[in-house]
C-alpha cells in the first residue's frame, strides 16, 4: 500500500445555479482542479464521482461515463466510475480513489462530486432526499429527511442538556464562517434571534437549522506520495481512509442520538492514522442539520454525549477556538448539493492545510472530514495532513 | 336461529357545528336546527374514508367476541362513498380483518340502506348454510353539496354486524323490504354532490318506504309497537324517525335510544345500524328490537331482533372490548368551516 | 409506489404482521425469515402484532414531500411497539397530545393516494390511548 497525497483541488461556487448544467458544474470543478494540479486531462488515469441521483434530479444514469465525456476523456476511455451513498457519495468517492491510488492500480486519479437539484421543483427534490432513508418503512409513513433528523433530535434534547440557543450557535458559527468562503451559497452573518425563530421545518427543528438545496461540484486530483512534489509544491498526505456502515431506517439503530457508524469509522481512521484525537487541528463534519454537526463531534470522540452544545456555546468550535469546526461554512452555510460535499471539505481541509483558507485561516496540519449517508447508514472519515 | 353475533362502531372525533355551517351561508341558525333537530355532525378526519371507517368498525366488532377470522365467508360493505368506483372496499376490509382469501365479497350501493341490505344476504348466506359468519357493515363520508340542506347533516361513520348461527346476542327472526323505483335522492356517476327532490323525498320517499316495509313486517309478526322495547328507524334528520315513529305508534321512549342523529348528523348507510348498535349498546337480554332503514332509490328494509342472555355472557361478549357509540359521540374536536371543507375535500387542489 | 410493490406489503402494512423465533423469544417486524441470533437453531413463526407500543421520539412534519403536502402538519413518531421492535409512522394526535413516552395503539388509516386517479394506500397509524378506554 503506498501513501498517497492530493495535489490538486476545485470546487464551483455553490447557489442555485440556474445557468449551469449538471455537465457544467462537472467541469468547471474538474478544470479549477487540473489547473490548480498544473495537469492535462492527459494525465489522468482514472475517475470517480460522487453522485447521489442524478437519475430523480436529471433523468440521467451513467455518470461515470457522462463525466468523462464531459472531461473530454473519452477518446483516452480511462476508468471512471460513479459512487453512491446518498450524502456521503462524495467522500466514498474520494475513499475509492484513495484505495485506486494506494494499492498502486492507478497514479493520477480524480475524485469528484456533483449534484444538480434545481432542474426539478421542491417538492420532488425534497422526495428524492427521502431516498437516503428508508423508503419502504420511513418514506411510505411519511418521513422527511428533516423528520428523521429531527427525531434525532427529540431525543437528543430529551437525554441530554443541549438548548434550542445552543441548537441555533452552530447555525450561526457556520454562517459566520460561510461569509468568508467565496463559495459559499450563504455569505452572510445571521444572528442566534434569525435562527430561534424562522419557520419550523420538523419540530424542533426551524429553517434556520436546515442545509438548503444547492446546485454545486467539486474536484480533487490524487497521486501517489512518491510523485506528488512532481505537481505541486503543497501536497496534503491522506493519513487515514475510513468508512463505516449501519441500519438504514433510523428506529432500528441501537441509539437514535448516536450515529454507530460516526463512532466506529472515526476509531478506524484515527487507528489507520495512528494518531490520538488531540492531534486534530480542525475538522469538517456533516451538518446537514444543526443537530447532526452536535453529535459529529460527540460521537467522533471529541468529548462525551451532551457536551458540543456547550463547547459551541463556549466558542470551542468557532474559527478563533481550540478545535475549529466547519471552516467552510459546513452544509448549512455552504449549500449542499449532496455528492459534492464530501469533495467540498476535503478542499477546505487541503485549502487550511496550505494556508490559502484566506480569511477562514487556522492553524493546523491535521485536518479530518466527517461525511454521513442518510441519517448515519454510512459513515466515511478522512484525516489529511500536510507532508 | 340467525342472528347478530357481535357488533361494532366507528365515529371520526371531529364534527362541525351546524349554526358553523350556516354562518357560512348566511342562514338562520336556529329555523335549521329546529326544522332538522341536528345540531352538529361527524367530520372524517383527512386520512379517513369509508374504508378505513368500515375497518375501524369491523374491527371493534371483532374485538368483541373471540371469532376466527378465517371463519367468516362474507364481507359486505354498502356506502355512497366507496373510495373506488370499480374496486370492492370489502376487498380491503376482507385483507384488513384477516377473512380473506376464502370469503366471497362485493360492495353495495342502496343509498342510505346499502348496509341493512348487506346484513339481509348475510342472514340468508347463513341460514342456507353456505357460510358460518357474514360480515355487513353500513360506512360513508357523506357528501352534501355547498350550500345545499343537505349539507347540514351529511356526516361520517360506519357499523358492522357479523352475522351468524352460534350463539348469537340477538336473534333475528325476520326481515321484510319495500322497495321501488322512486327518484327522490339521487347521484349521477361523476358528480361529486348528490341532488334530491327536495319535499318529494318525504312522503313519496321515506314515509312511504319506511311505513310499508314496518306494516309488512308487523303484519308478518303479528305485532304491533307495543310488542317492542326499542325501534330504530333510518334518521335522516330528528324529524323523520320520530314522526314516523309516531305514525306506526311506537313512543319517544322506545325511539330515543337509537336516536343519535342530533349529536352525529346522518352517516347515511351507517346511520339504521349505528342506532342499531346505541340501543343495543344497552339493551337486555329478552329485549325485542324494531328496525327499520330507509335507502333512497327507494326501498326500506325492516327487522325483528330479539335479545339473548349472551349479550351479558362475558365468556362470549364482551363490549367493553370496543368503544360504545356513546363513548364515540363523546370529547369531539370541533371544525370551523375552512378546516371542514379541508378535510371533505371541498377545497379544489392543484392536480 | 408501484402496484406491486405496496401490495407485497399488505399484511405488514394493515397488519403488523412480523416474525417471532420461537427458539430465544425475539419479535422481528418487519418480518424476518431467518433469526440474527440464533441463526440455524432458530424456529420463525409468522406473529402478529397487536399494535400497542410507545413513543420513543417524535416530530412534527410541516413541510412533506409530495404526497403528503396536504396532510401537514402531522406527527411523524418511532414508536417501540411492547414486544420489542421499532417503526415509524404517523401518530394522529394534535402536536401537543404526543411525547416521548406517550402510550399508542394502532389504527387503520389512509397513507397516501396516487393522485386523483391512483391507486389509494391504506395503513396503520397510532393513536394516544385515551385514559380511561
Amino acid at each position: 500500500m503506498r501513501d498517497v497525497a492530493v495535489i490538486g483541488i476545485g470546487c464551483t461556487t455553490f447557489g442555485e445555479k440556474w445557468e449551469s448544467s449538471f455537465g457544467d458544474l462537472f467541469v468547471e470543478a474538474g478544470s479549477l482542479a487540473l489547473q490548480d494540479a498544473e495537469l492535462s486531462g492527459e494525465q489522468i488515469d482514472a475517475m470517480y464521482v460522487g453522485n447521489m441521483s442524478a437519475g430523480r434530479f436529471i433523468e440521467q444514469e451513467h455518470i461515470g461515463a457522462l463525466i468523462a465525456d464531459y472531461a473530454g476523456l473519452s477518446t483516452r476511455h480511462i476508468p471512471s466510475t460513479r459512487v453512491e451513498a446518498a450524502c456521503a457519495s462524495g467522500g466514498l468517492a474520494f475513499r475509492q480513489a484513495v484505495i485506486a491510488v494506494a494499492s498502486g492500480m492507478e497514479d493520477i486519479v480524480v475524485a469528484a462530486g456533483v449534484e444538480k437539484m434545481t432542474d426539478v421543483g421542491t417538492g420532488a427534490s425534497v422526495d428524492t432526499l427521502a431516498g437516503a432513508a428508508d423508503r419502504e418503512w420511513e418514506g411510505f409513513m411519511g418521513a422527511t429527511f428533516p423528520g428523521l433528523y429531527a427525531m434525532i433530535a427529540t431525543d437528543y434534547m430529551h437525554r441530554y442538556p443541549l438548548t434550542r440557543e445552543q441548537l441555533g450557535m452552530v447555525a450561526v458559527k457556520n454562517h459566520r464562517n460561510g461569509a468568508k468562503n467565496p463559495i459559499a451559497q450563504f455569505r452572510q452573518e445571521i444572528s442566534l434571534e434569525t435562527v430561534v425563530s424562522s419557520s419550523l421545518v420538523a419540530d424542533p427543528l426551524r429553517l434556520f437549522d436546515c442545509s438548503p438545496i444547492t446546485d454545486g461540484a467539486a474536484a480533487v486530483i490524487l497521486a501517489p506520495l512518491e510523485r506528488a512534489r512532481g505537481f505541486t509544491d503543497t501536497p496534503v498526505k491522506v493519513l487515514a481512509t475510513a468508512q463505516a456502515s449501519d441500519t438504514i431506517a433510523l428506529h432500528d439503530r441501537r441509539d437514535i442520538s448516536c450515529l454507530d457508524a460516526t463512532v466506529v469509522a472515526g476509531e478506524r481512521a484515527f487507528a489507520m492514522a495512528g494518531l490520538p484525537r488531540e492531534k486534530i487541528d480542525f475538522l469538517e463534519v456533516h451538518d446537514c442539520f444543526t443537530i447532526a454537526e452536535i453529535c459529529a463531534i460527540e460521537d467522533l470522540g471529541f468529548c462525551r454525549k451532551g457536551e458540543a452544545g456547550r463547547l459551541t456555546e463556549e466558542g470551542v468550535t468557532a474559527l478563533q477556538g481550540d478545535l475549529p469546526v466547519n471552516t467552510s461554512g459546513g452544509l448549512k452555510a455552504c449549500g449542499h448539493p449532496v455528492g459534492a460535499t464530501g469533495i467540498k471539505q476535503v478542499c477546505e481541509i487541503v485549502q487550511q492545510l496550505r494556508g490559502e483558507a484566506g480569511a477562514r485561516q487556522v492553524d493546523g496540519e491535521i485536518g479530518l472530514t466527517h461525511n454521513v449517508g442518510g441519517t448515519g447508514a454510512t459513515v466515511v472519515v478522512h484525516i489529511l495532513g500536510v507532508t | 336461529m340467525v342472528g347478530i353475533i357481535t357488533y361494532g362502531v366507528y365515529i371520526p372525533r371531529f364534527r362541525i357545528r351546524v349554526d358553523e355551517i350556516a354562518r357560512v351561508w348566511g342562514a338562520n341558525s336556529d329555523e335549521i336546527t329546529g326544522g332538522l333537530g341536528v345540531f352538529e355532525k361527524s367530520v372524517p378526519d383527512l386520512d379517513e374514508d369509508s374504508a378505513t371507517i368500515a375497518v375501524e368498525a369491523a374491527r371493534s366488532a371483532l374485538a368483541r367476541r373471540p371469532v376466527d377470522p378465517e371463519d367468516i365467508g362474507a364481507v359486505y360493505v354498502g356506502s355512497e362513498s366507496h373510495p373506488y368506483a370499480v374496486k370492492p372496499t370489502a376487498c380491503t376490509v376482507g385483507e384488513a380483518i384477516r377473512a380473506t382469501p376464502n370469503m366471497t365479497a362485493a360492495d353495495y350501493e342502496f343509498a342510505c340502506k346499502a348496509g341493512t341490505a348487506g346484513l339481509q344476504t348475510c342472514m340468508g348466506l347463513v341460514k342456507s348454510g353456505m357460510i358460518r359468519y357474514g360480515m355487513a357493515i353500513g360506512s360513508d363520508v357523506a357528501q352534501g353539496a355547498p350550500g345545499d340542506a343537505l349539507e347540514y347533516t351529511a356526516a361520517a361513520g360506519g357499523a358492522a354486524f357479523l352475522v351468524g348461527n352460534d350463539e348469537p346476542i340477538a336473534e333475528i327472526h325476520h326481515t321484510c323490504s319495500f322497495t321501488t323505483d322512486t327518484p327522490d335522492f339521487w347521484r349521477r356517476e361523476g358528480q361529486n354532490y348528490p341532488r334530491h327532490g327536495g319535499r318529494f323525498t318525504g312522503d313519496p320517499g321515506y314515509f312511504r318506504h319506511v311505513q310499508s316495509a314496518a306494516r309488512m313486517l308487523l303484519g308478518k309478526m303479528g305485532t304491533s309497537a307495543s310488542d317492542y322495547d326499542y325501534a330504530i328507524f333510518h334518521q335522516p334528520n330528528a324529524k323523520f324517525p320520530k314522526r314516523v315513529a309516531q305514525v306506526l305508534g311506537f313512543s319517544a321512549e322506545q325511539v330515543r335510544p337509537g336516536l343519535v342523529v342530533q349529536r352525529l348528523g346522518n352517516t347515511y348507510s351507517g346511520s339504521s345500524l349505528i342506532g342499531l348498535a346505541a340501543t343495543l349498546d344497552q339493551a337486555s337480554p329478552g329485549d325485542r328490537i324494531f328496525v327499520t332503514s330507509f335507502g333512497s332509490g327507494a326501498g326500506s328494509d325492516a327487522f325483528d331482533i330479539e335479545v339473548t342472555g349472551a349479550i351479558r355472557d362475558p365468556a362470549i361478549f364482551d363490549r367493553g372490548q370496543a368503544p360504545t357509540v356513546e363513548a364515540l359521540l363523546r370529547d369531539p374536536i370541533y371544525l370551523d368551516y375552512a378546516q371542514y371543507a379541508r378535510h371533505k375535500g371541498k377545497i379544489v387542489m392543484q392536480q | 409506489m408501484s402496484v406491486a410493490r405496496f401490495w407485497r406489503k399488505i399484511p405488514q402494512r394493515y397488519n403488523l404482521v412480523g416474525t417471532r423465533c420461537e427458539s430465544c423469544g425475539r419479535h422481528y417486524f418487519p418480518p424476518r425469515s431467518f433469526c440474527p441470533d440464533c441463526r440455524r437453531g432458530g424456529k420463525i413463526v409468522e406473529y402478529r402484532f397487536p399494535g400497542t407500543g410507545k413513543v420513543v421520539t417524535y416530530t412534527v412534519i410541516r413541510s412533506a414531500s409530495e404526497q403528503f403536502e396536504n396532510t401537514t402538519p402531522y406527527v411523524l413518531a418511532i414508536i417501540q411497539l411492547d414486544e420489542g421492535p421499532r417503526l415509524t409512522s404517523q401518530v394522529v394526535a394534535r402536536p401537543g397530545d404526543v411525547t416521548v413516552g406517550t402510550r399508542v395503539h394502532s389504527v387503520f388509516r389512509r397513507i397516501m393516494a396516487d393522485g386523483e386517479s391512483g391507486v389509494i394506500h391504506y395503513g396503520t397509524k397510532f393513536v394516544p390511548v385515551k385514559s380511561g378506554k
